[in-house]
């Protein structure tokens, strides 16, 4: 964990007393989601409207392309429509998928995203509703604003002092999120919620039952036992432990050969080649047995420091 | 931001069995290697949750979920204490997080919430701002007596009030019969289905708007009230200047006194969040204003429902309904029906609305 993420992990406390660590959802990718989400809204729309005119287009043939002699009934029913589904897209697309068990817009789970009430509570439909009103107000009514007097002002008009108190009604809102710990923005205020990081994490295989660690320090390739005694254990905690975990799981043999030989030093041993992995899984069975069976006992190492 | 896991989209990969329990050589371990089953089964059955597929669940497992999660989360209590596994911990942290999103979710989706919301949690939620109803309805009767004095006083008000666009045959100066001509009847109903999506769109947006600017104390919101009823105002002293007020009462009213309830509350829930945010009493400000704006929010929808409510009387009754008879009698109807609907329907609150 690095020191951003850090600097973002919180503690949820949830109904059973148990204390749950959450990361806020970094601003970038919030104002990615939004952006994402704008597109497909506005995609969407687009979309839906050709094909509306292009039924209207099509309510014009027969009738020698004489607008007035097209079915009246029809062309309002395609206005109506028009001018619902603008209002619903634009309510319905956050309030139903933030509302569903995912609590994320198609845009927030691309970035992998959730929104989550605050208090460690339900996420009342209330609250989804109450920060998507408030949307508006944040970024949609001073965009449009701040555009209608750009526009005006190409075409020769006097904006004078209310482009400045749009800009300024925009900046407040959009700034806002970097102006308090948790990032939240004004509609996360009156709701109640944050947006957090969904956890996605799949379960590891056991590093026990692997290798050396299993065959009680026994390397497979060379047949040789590795066994450590409680002095060359001691010198390191639990961060390293973890650290070596990591390694053991995912890193190179090459980034493995100088974990081992950086090991080999800090005991005293003499660094061989070609055994690094087994020689690393026997140590870091042994390190771990020996720091859970202090832990049981209350005795905790955090690192090789302490 | 995290990158996106290409296999979170298209299903899990296969799952190896997991190795035999004695061949653990840590205690931790076979800790693990004994509840890894139901972890698995957990982590199924919130995958199938997530994917919003509640009913394709089996029954048993539904049944199973609270304890599976109990589990899981006792299983993390102890391997925090217990091991080492970095993996193993952030798997369950991840796995019982989950777990919590979806017991602890949405008590129920759009459509139960909805039904709920019908039944009483709408006129629960106008009763509970009755203050800022009494607050915002006085402002809005100040505005539209400003509206009347400041035109009466001067009628260059009048085009500053009331936008050029409603203003067409409606302007001082005009005969007693151009204004009679423009309370009158369409002819026939085409044309105002369009003006009553156009009429609701507009009006919501409104509405919106102005429980939104509660979020600065308030203020605005009064603003737009204000505004909104100066215009008013400044209508009725022109056609009382003609002796039609009688006449336009009636016509205002058709779709105006819901219309102007639903302004006036939404004006009100905007008003709500501001006054809990200036004056939050013993809570911290974010709690009053997140409890506050959650109940702002359910006035809200109910706002949206009324503006419906309201473009359709505007653009059908009120265009073909002639006679001030009648359409006083539309409007008080409908005035009478939401009254006794805020505050005379008291249906008993159902315990599990409450939540937790």
């Amino acid at each position: 964990m690095n020191a951003a993420t850090a600097k973002r992990s919180r503690v949820m406390v949830t109904p059973e007393g148990l204390a749950l660590p959450v990361t806020i959802a970094s601003r970038g990718s919030r104002a990615g989601a939004l952006m994402l989400d704008v597109i497909i809204i506005f995609g969407g729309l687009l979309a839906f409207n050709l094909l509306l005119i292009w039924i209207a287009g099509g309510l014009l043939e027969g009738t020698a392309l004489d607008p007035t002699a097209a079915p009246r009934g029809a062309q309002e029913f395609l206005q109506i429509l028009m001018v619902i589904s603008g209002f619903v897209t634009w309510y319905g697309y956050f309030l139903v998928q933030e509302l569903g068990p995912r609590g994320a817009t198609l845009g927030k789970r691309i970035t992998g995203i959730r929104i989550a009430a605050r208090s460690g509570g339900r996420l009342t439909p209330e609250a989804v509703i109450a920060r998507n009103l408030i949307r508006d107000i944040e970024l949609f009514y001073p965009l449009v604003l701040v555009f209608i007097l750009l526009i005006l002002n190409a075409e020769g008009e006097d904006i004078g002092l209310f482009a400045w108190a749009a800009t300024g009604w925009f900046a407040l809102f959009a700034l806002f999120p970097f102006f308090n710990r948790d990032a939240l923005r004004a509609g996360d205020i009156v709701a109640g919620t944050w947006v957090v990081e969904t956890p996605r994490t799949r379960l590891a295989a056991t590093l026990s039952t692997q290798g050396a660690a299993a065959n009680r320090g026994a390397s497979e390739v060379t047949g040789a036992r590795y066994e450590f005694g409680d002095k060359e254990l001691a010198v390191y905690g639990e961060k390293e432990l973890q650290t070596l975990e990591r390694m053991l799981r995912d890193a190179q043999p090459e980034a493995l050969a100088a974990v081992h030989a950086t090991i080999c030093r800090k005991i005293g041993w003499n660094p061989g080649a070609g055994d690094e992995r087994a020689f690393l899984e026997a140590f870091y069975a042994q390190l771990r047995a020996k720091l859970e069976g202090d832990m049981r006992f209350g005795k905790r190492k955090a690192d090789k420091f302490s | 931001m995290k990158t996106p896991v290409l296999s979170s989209w298209f299903g899990r990969g296969e799952i190896a069995a997991p190795p035999d329990i004695a061949s653990a050589t840590l205690r931790s371990d076979r800790f693990r290697l004994e509840r890894e089953g139901e972890w698995r089964r957990l982590d199924a059955i919130v995958a199938q949750m997530e994917k919003g597929g509640l009913k394709r669940i089996a029954d048993e497992d539904l049944v199973a979920l609270p304890a599976l999660y109990r589990t899981a989360a006792s299983s993390l209590a102890v391997a925090r204490e217990t091991s080492l596994d970095a993996a193993t911990l952030a798997y369950l942290e991840a796995l019982v997080q989950r777990a919590w999103f979806q017991v602890y979710g949405p008590p129920r989706g759009f459509g139960g919430w909805l039904r709920d919301f019908v039944l009483g949690g709408w006129s629960r939620a106008v009763r509970a701002i009755w203050l800022d109803v009494c607050i915002a309805l006085f402002v809005m009767v100040t505005g539209a007596i400003v509206g009347w004095l400041l035109v009466a006083q001067d009628e260059a008000w009048y085009y500053r009030l009331v936008p050029s666009g409603l203003a067409d045959a409606r302007v001082p100066g005009a005969s007693r019969e151009e204004l009679a001509a423009s309370l009158g009847t369409e002819e026939s109903a085409a044309g105002l289905a369009s003006f009553a999506a156009q009429l609701f769109s507009n009006n919501s947006g409104v509405c919106i708007l102005a429980f939104a600017l509660g979020f600065a104390f308030g203020i605005p919101s009064l603003l737009l009230l204000v505004h909104n009823m100066a215009m008013l105002g400044a209508i009725l002293w022109l056609f009382s200047g003609q002796g039609l007020t009688v006449e336009l009462a009636a016509w205002l009213s058709v779709h105006g006194t819901t219309e102007i309830f639903g302004i006036l509350l939404s004006g009100a829930a905007g008003l709500h969040i501001g006054r809990s945010m200036a004056f939050p009493g013993q809570k911290p400000v974010l709690a009053a204003a997140s409890e506050a704006g959650q109940r702002g929010a359910v006035v809200m929808v109910g706002v949206v429902i009324m503006m419906i409510v309201a473009a359709i009387l505007e653009a059908f009754p009120r265009q073909l309904v002639d006679g001030t008879g009648p359409r006083f009698l539309i409007g008080g109807a409908m005035l009478a029906f939401w009254l006794a609907y805020f505050f005379l329907y008291r249906p008993p609150q159902r315990v599990a609305e409450e939540g937790i």
